[in-house]
């Protein structure tokens, strides 16, 4: 068989091209969900929360939970609206639920305060966006985020219609009590986004995150949502929830019992 | 071909000293960035993106907007086109090379930026773009080398060119497609879930590029011995005429859909850039200069009196070039963030370093432009 | 040889530049100083042994980043009748307290900088900023 220099490199391209595009489609075909979104596979544990509203009354009820939360996860703390770094934070409710929100709504509610925080969709546009699986959805759920794949792009923080995601603008450690860092949960680095994973590193040695810890009187309800006996099943048959933005197709699983 | 950008004018060596200082400027503040973070942006938690990103948008544009050069000389064997389609395809490769450093001082890890190519993700449209971009960038860099080297020896092309000059036409659609399906298919942001940013895309790209290129080709001829003739300027005029028109109009149809619905979230972006939303207007002169800017290029385009002149074709092309500058990138970009997923107004203005960042940027962008026509030139001045 | 004159010394002062790492090591007083790493141990043994370990610790980090952090894997692995976690945070820092002692000495010889500690702390060390 004999090759001219020509022919050798048209048939090195595309057997390149092949190799290239095959591994991409393997990725593809492997199995992996092309659009995010957990399939509804009822025997599978499908984490959820529920804020009950009326719960919170005073400052300190909202100040249990993201204290904790700032602490444990060594969250940044700096004066600096433009740039903070927040998980789990208040927002008065016509900011919280924009589409319900009138003049006359019911007097309890209007000049509120909401915790919110990631709402751990089960259609995550923040996954759906992202170049690198440094976000993704596990089985259960929650969506993850892996700080050290982030290569800092911000395409979920443009995703997300919640704007439940930080990104680290400078060093965060510049802005931690040095001497009181957690040591046994990493900082993060600048360059990279963070958000509320639902203390995957708490739920997945069976334990509840640390505001439904923190919280009083259960306020904040956590469990299963594919177990018809758990708290949060019960909750949400009795009392009457909404979810924030609902019409976006997210399917937010913080649910907020009012 | 290289050695030819090697030898030029005293007004060449100034060009390229010119730039170099912006480039080492800008790179000095981007060790800055590096080295502190994005904070030295004025980019914010509400308003993620930027000035960076701004540009990468209306640049993936003008890239895209080789095509419309290439398409009519090589389907359509448009000859009026015969000396312009390389200069075309040598600004698509400025261009995508710019695209590709902005996205790259843009990111928060930038040396983790091979995680893209680790970890394909085919659902998410960055991956694709990156793909498609540097795709586009090697089609031009063949094709325009190519044709450039076959027209030194004086012989024609080869025939496998052909190929991929006809893959580089929708190639230069798509890339510019999936740029504007980046923001389209995001769910929380008003001002871009629409059907139709792809289509506004297209139509503003293919005002802005040849605006740019009507404007090189007068630099051009007024500093080297390479003068592409009126005829081609005059096309350039026209098609910029009709897409300009096509642009003017899917804004007008946007206004419509927004405030003829009266869905809140629908106008509340376009509130916030040409009247001002809660008080805050400091992007409403920038987007009704653009505005203005737009119509007037189009009066002076559209009327073949005042196109025939070509010292008020170059203020056109000046004046679209400017008007999509201000409309794709900060009005388009900045303006999808606010209000923010709270329905609060948050501003974004730049800071000085990413200032100097993104003009270091369109420095290495305009000096890879410099020596390319610089060996274009020299090339097609051989046999003169 | 075209001007061989310029060439040759040319290629022998070359020649003399590329090599100077061996030389310079060779007659200089610092080499011989192979790092000596300092471990404060709190357990017996670690998750494996030192000779593995010395090789291929970077590559068993990554492992259990991707274990837990990507596959939640949070399951212990027991040696020697030590249970411990797949975390550089709760695992190998604790015994491995102190990074300028440890870690540093023998990433400064070999003149790496892994920046993993731009965000996992360690107690016997300020916290220092991001590089």
């Amino acid at each position: 068989m004999k090759l001219n220099r020509k022919e050798f490199l048209e048939r090195a391209g595309r057997t390149g091209l092949a190799i290239f595009g095959s591994t991409a489609l393997f990725e593809v075909l492997s199995g992996r969900e092309l659009m995010a979104g957990v399939k509804n596979d009822p025997s599978a544990v499908r984490w959820a929360m529920a804020v009950d509203i009326p719960k919170f009354v005073n400052s300190s009820d909202y100040e249990r939970c993201i204290q904790v939360c700032n602490k444990i996860h060594n969250i940044p703390q700096m004066n600096d609206k433009m740039h903070e770094i927040k998980w789990i934070w208040k927002e008065k409710y016509e900011h919280a639920f924009p589409e319900q929100s009138f003049i006359q709504v019911r007097s309890d509610l209007k000049e509120r305060d909401i915790l919110v925080m990631c709402n751990q969709c089960n259609n995550p546009p923040c996954v759906r966006v992202c170049p690198t699986q440094a976000t993704w959805q596990r089985k259960d759920g929650i969506v993850m985020m892996d700080m050290h794949r982030c290569i800092g792009c911000r395409y979920c923080m443009a995703a997300c219609p919640y704007g439940s995601r930080s990104f680290n603008f400078a060093d965060p450690r510049k802005y931690l009590d040095i001497d009181n860092i957690n040591m046994e949960y990493p900082t993060r680095t600048r360059g990279v986004v963070e958000k509320c994973d639902m203390c995957a590193e708490r739920i997945d040695i069976g334990l509840k995150p640390l505001c439904v810890d923190a919280c009083r009187d259960n306020s904040l309800i956590f469990g299963n949502l594919n177990d018809p006996k758990s708290d949060i099943r019960r909750a949400l048959k009795k009392r009457y929830a909404i979810r924030r933005k609902p019409s976006l197709g997210t399917e937010p699983q913080v649910y907020y019992l009012v | 071909m290289f050695e030819k950008a090697l030898t030029g004018s005293r007004r060449y060596w100034i060009l390229l000293a010119l730039l170099a200082a912006v480039i080492l400027t800008g790179f000095i503040f981007y060790l800055k960035q590096v080295n502190q973070g994005l904070i030295v942006t004025g980019m914010s938690r509400d308003i993620s993106w930027g000035l960076y990103i701004a540009q990468f948008t209306f640049l993936v544009g003008v890239a895209a907007s080789a095509v419309t050069v290439v398409l009519p000389y090589y389907l359509h064997d448009y000859r009026v086109f015969g000396k312009v389609t390389i200069l075309g395809e040598f600004l698509a490769i400025s261009s995508v090379a710019m695209c590709a450093l902005f996205i790259f001082v843009d990111l928060g890890q930038p040396f983790r930026v091979l995680n893209v190519f680790i970890h394909p993700t085919p659902n998410s449209l960055m991956f694709w773009d990156t793909v498609v971009l540097l795709g586009y960038l090697l089609l031009n860099l063949v094709i325009g080398w190519m044709s450039l080297e076959s027209e030194r020896r004086h012989v024609p092309p080869p025939a496998w060119l052909r190929p991929l000059i006809y893959i580089s036409i929708p190639w230069a659609v798509s890339i510019h497609t999936i740029t504007a399906f980046l923001y389209a298919g995001l769910p929380g942001r008003h001002l871009w879930l629409s059907a139709i940013i792809a289509a506004r895309f297209l139509a503003s790209a293919f005002s802005a590029g040849p605006a740019l290129l009507i404007i090189l080709c007068i630099i051009l001829r007024k500093n080297t011995r390479f003068d592409v003739g009126r005829e081609p300027l005059q096309a350039l005029g026209k098609i910029i005429a009709y897409a300009l028109s096509a642009h003017v109009f899917f804004i007008l149809l946007e206004f419509f859909t927004a405030y003829y619905s009266g869905i809140p979230s629908h106008s509340h972006s376009l509130d916030y850039l040409f009247f001002g939303l809660d008080g805050h207007a400091t992007l409403v002169p920038m987007l009704w200069l653009s505005a203005i800017l737009a119509v007037a290029a189009l009066f002076l385009l559209i009327n073949p009196n005042t196109r025939k002149k070509e010292g008020l074709l170059l203020f056109s092309a000046a004046a679209v070039f400017a008007s999509t500058w201000i409309d794709k990138g900060i009005g388009f970009v900045v303006g999808g963030f606010i209000p923010n997923p709270m329905d609060r107004v948050v501003e974004y203005l730049p800071t000085v370093p990413e200032i100097m960042i993104t003009l270091g940027v369109w420095a290495i962008g305009f000096f890879i432009l410099t020596l390319l026509y610089r060996i274009t030139v020299s090339v097609r001045a051989q046999d003169l | 040889m075209y001007d061989s004159s310029k060439v040759i010394p040319g290629l022998l002062v070359f020649l003399i530049l590329v090599t100077v790492p061996v030389w310079y090591n060779l007659f200089s007083k610092t080499s011989g100083n192979v790092p000596d790493p300092v471990i404060d141990r709190k357990y017996n043994e670690c998750v494996r042994p030192a000779k593995t370990m010395r090789e291929t610790h970077m590559v068993l980090l990554n492992e259990w980043r991707d274990r837990v952090v990507r596959d939640s894997d949070r399951s212990t692995i027991t040696v020697d009748g030590a249970v411990y976690h797949r975390s550089l945070t709760n695992t190998c820092i604790k015994c491995h307290s102190n990074k300028a002692q440890f870690c540093d000495r023998c990433h400064n010889y070999m003149d790496v900088s892994p920046d993993c500690w731009d965000c996992h702390s360690f107690p016997e060390e300020e916290p220092h900023e991001a590089q």
